[in-house]
C-alpha cells in the first residue's frame, strides 16, 4: 500500500506507484540506494545533477588555489597547497566515478562544463588576489563545503554518501591548515594582518551565498530532501557556519564586513545583515569576476591536452591489437 | 649513572673541509629537485587528463619534499637550524646563487617536453641515489635509499607516457621528437660534477656524475631509439664549459626565482 500523496508524485513523475513507494520505504529505512537499484528516473536525474556540479567544483577549484603553489612562501606551506591542489583533483576524479554508477560518462560531464551548461560552486569564480586568500579558502570556503558534504555523507544514494566520507575526512585537513593561516597571520607581521583582514573581508559574503539561496527560494530543495538526498536546508547549513565562524574570527581581531552583524539572544544564533542575493544569481550566471577566466583555463587545458588524450587512445588500441 | 647522549659519530669521523663540501654539493642536488618540483606543480589545475592533474602534483610533491630533505642534511652538516635553513636558501638567495642544472629550469612548455625532460631526469636520478645509497656517510646513504623508492615510481610513470606519446599518434610521435631535439642539449649538464664533487667522490661520499652520465647516456638512448625517437647526433655542449654549467642559468630563470619568492619577500621578518 502507499500513501495518495506517492501516487500523487508518481503520477506526476511517470513513475509506477508500487516501485515508487518501495524506494521510498527503504529510504525511510535508512537503506542505501545502490547503483543498480531500481529508483525513479529523478531521482537519478538530481544525482547526476548534483554529483558532476560536485565535481565540476573541486576540478574549476584546483584553480584559484593552484595559482599560488609557485609562490608560497615557505617549503611548509608549498607542500600542503600541493598536496591540498592534487587532493581537489582527487575528488574531482571520485565524483566523476560516483556519477559515472548513474549511467553518466566523463566525456559528457566535461562536456556540459566546457560548454557552460553545467554548473560549478560559485565560489570559485572570484579572484584570489593575495597568499592570505588560500587561508581563507581553507577556513571559510572548505569549512562551509565540509557542513554541506557531512550531510550529503549522510544521503540516500551509496556510492554518493562513501565519497563524501572520504572527502571530508581530507576536507578537515583542508579547513584546519587555512585556518592555522589566518590564526598566525593574525597574530603575525603588520602586513600579515592587512593581509588577513583584506581576505577575509572579500571572501565572508561570497562564502555564506555558498550555500545557496534561501529555503523559499530553493527550486530543488524539496525532492532532495523528500527522498533523503538533502537532509538539512540551506539556510540550516548556512546558519550553523555563521554561527561557528564569527566568534572565531572575531577572536583573531578580524573585523566582519556587516554592520548589522549581531548575536540575537533570544535564538542563541549570530545574525547577519541582507546577503546580496542579485550578486550571487549574477556570478551563477556567467558574470562574476572570474568566470570567463576560470572557463577559458578549463578550456585551454582542455584544447591543448586533446593530442595527449589521442596518442593515449591510440597507444592503447594498439596495444590491444597485438594482444588480439 | 645516566645513560651518555648519543653522539653521532660521523660528525666526528668526516673532515671539516668534507662537511663543508657536503652541504654545497647537497644544496645543489636539492636546487635540481625543487626547480623542477617549480615546473612540474606548474601542471596542477592545466593537464591533459585529470589523472594526470593527480600525477603531475605528486611528482612535484616528491621533488620538493625531496630538496627538503637535502637542504636539511645539508644543515645538519653546516651546524644551522635545519626548520629554518631550508626556507633561507630557497627563499633569501638570489638567482645566481642557485646551483641546479638549466634543464630542470626551462618553462613548463608542452606535455611532451614536460614528460620528456622528466624521464630524462628520473633515469639519470635512479642511478645517482642507486650510487648515493652506497655512500660511506650513513645520513646520505638513508636519505638516497628513501627517496630511491619514490623516483622508481616517477621513473616508471614517465617511461610509460613517453612510449604512449612517441608509439601513439604521428602528431604525439612529432611532438616529442621535437622535445627531445630541445631537451638533448640541455641534458649534457648532467654530466657536470656538483660543488665539490671531486674531493667528495675521492672520499667515496658521493659518485662521480661523468660515470653516472655514461651510465646514463648508454640506458636512455638504448630506451629511446627503442621507442623510435632519432637521438640527435651530437651532444652540444650548453653553455661551453661543463663545470660552469651549475653557474650559468637561462634567461627564464630569474622570472622563475622572482615568482618563487614573491610572497616571502613581501615580508622577511614574517613567520610564514
Amino acid at each position: 500500500m502507499y500513501g495518495a500523496d506517492v501516487e500523487q508524485i508518481a503520477i506526476q513523475l511517470n513513475e509506477d506507484p508500487q516501485k515508487l513507494a518501495d524506494f521510498e520505504a527503504r529510504i525511510a529505512r535508512g537503506e542505501k540506494i545502490e547503483p543498480g537499484d531500481w529508483m525513479p528516473a529523478e531521482y537519478r536525474r538530481q544525482l547526476i545533477r548534483m554529483i558532476s556540479q560536485h565535481a565540476h567544483s573541486e576540478v574549476v577549484g584546483m584553480l584559484p588555489e593552484g595559482a599560488w603553489i609557485t609562490r608560497a612562501p615557505s617549503l611548509r606551506r608549498k607542500l600542503i597547497l600541493l598536496a591540498k591542489v592534487q587532493d581537489e583533483a582527487g575528488h574531482g576524479q571520485y565524483l566523476y566515478h560516483a556519477a559515472e554508477t548513474l549511467g553518466a560518462t566523463r566525456e559528457e560531464m566535461l562536456d556540459a562544463l566546457l560548454d557552460g551548461k553545467a554548473k560549478y560552486s560559485s565560489i570559485f569564480n572570484y579572484h584570489t588576489t593575495s597568499w592570505a586568500d588560500n587561508g581563507a579558502i581553507g577556513w571559510l570556503v572548505d569549512g562551509a563545503a565540509i557542513l554541506n558534504q557531512t550531510m550529503l555523507a549522510r544521503c540516500s544514494y551509496g556510492p554518493y554518501s562513501r565519497a563524501m566520507v572520504r572527502i571530508c575526512m581530507e576536507e578537515n585537513f583542508h579547513r584546519k591548515q587555512g585556518q592555522e593561516m589566518i590564526i598566525l597571520y593574525s597574530q603575525g607581521t603588520p602586513i600579515q594582518r592587512a593581509m588577513v583582514q583584506d581576505a577575509i573581508t572579500r571572501w565572508w559574503w561570497p562564502t555564506l551565498m555558498m550555500f545557496g539561496p534561501h529555503d523559499a527560494d530553493s527550486p530543488n530543495s524539496g525532492v532532495l530532501i523528500r527522498w533523503g538526498i538533502k537532509t538539512r536546508t540551506n539556510d540550516e547549513l548556512r546558519q550553523e557556519f555563521i554561527n561557528q565562524l564569527v566568534p572565531d574570527l572575531q577572536a583573531c581581531g578580524i573585523v566582519l564586513p556587516d554592520p548589522n552583524l549581531h548575536y540575537d539572544e533570544a535564538s542563541g544564533n549570530w545574525r547577519t545583515g541582507p546577503i546580496d542575493w542579485d550578486e550571487f544569481w549574477s556570478v551563477l550566471k556567467g558574470n562574476g569576476p572570474a568566470n570567463a577566466e576560470r572557463m577559458a583555463a578549463r578550456r585551454l587545458a582542455h584544447a591543448d591536452g586533446a593530442w595527449v588524450r589521442e596518442a593515449a587512445a591510440a597507444y592503447a588500441a594498439k596495444n590491444q591489437q597485438q594482444v588480439n | 649513572m645516566p645513560f651518555l647522549p648519543f653522539v653521532p659519530l660521523w660528525r666526528e669521523v668526516m673532515e671539516r673541509t668534507h662537511q663543508y663540501a657536503l652541504s654545497g654539493y647537497l644544496i645543489a642536488l636539492a636546487d635540481d629537485e625543487l626547480i623542477l618540483g617549480h615546473r612540474d606543480s606548474e601542471w596542477t589545475g592545466h593537464a591533459p587528463i585529470l589523472e594526470e592533474d593527480i600525477a603531475f602534483a605528486n611528482l612535484a610533491l616528491d621533488e620538493i619534499g625531496h630538496a627538503k630533505l637535502w637542504y636539511e642534511l645539508a644543515a645538519d652538516l653546516l651546524g644551522e637550524d635545519k626548520t629554518i635553513y631550508p626556507d633561507k636558501l630557497v627563499y633569501f638567495r638570489d638567482a645566481a646563487q642557485f646551483r641546479n642544472i638549466q634543464l630542470a629550469e626551462l618553462p613548463k612548455g608542452d606535455w611532451a617536453f614536460s614528460t620528456l625532460r622528466q624521464y630524462l631526469f628520473d633515469a639519470f636520478e635512479a642511478l645517482r641515489l642507486e650510487a648515493l645509497s652506497q655512500s660511506s656517510y650513513t645520513p646520505l646513504a638513508e636519505i638516497a635509499t628513501r627517496i630511491r623508492t619514490e623516483e622508481l615510481y616517477h621513473l616508471r610513470h614517465s617511461q610509460a607516457w613517453v612510449l604512449r606519446l612517441v608509439l601513439g599518434t604521428e602528431e604525439s610521435g612529432r611532438r616529442m621528437q621535437a622535445a627531445l631535439d630541445a631537451l638533448w642539449p640541455y641534458a649534457r649538464a648532467l654530466a657536470a660534477p656538483l660543488p665539490g664533487e671531486a674531493d667528495l667522490h675521492a672520499a667515496g661520499i658521493v659518485p662521480s656524475s661523468a660515470a653516472l652520465f655514461e651510465h646514463w647516456s648508454s640506458e636512455a638512448i638504448a630506451f629511446l631509439q627503442s621507442a623510435n625517437l632519432s637521438i640527435p647526433s651530437s651532444f652540444i655542449p650548453h653553455p661551453s664549459s661543463l663545470v660552469d654549467s651549475r653557474r650559468v642559468h637561462s634567461e627564464y630563470f630569474p622570472a622563475l626565482i622572482q615568482d618563487l619568492q614573491a610572497v616571502a619577500r613581501l615580508d622577511p621578518e614574517a613567520q610564514w
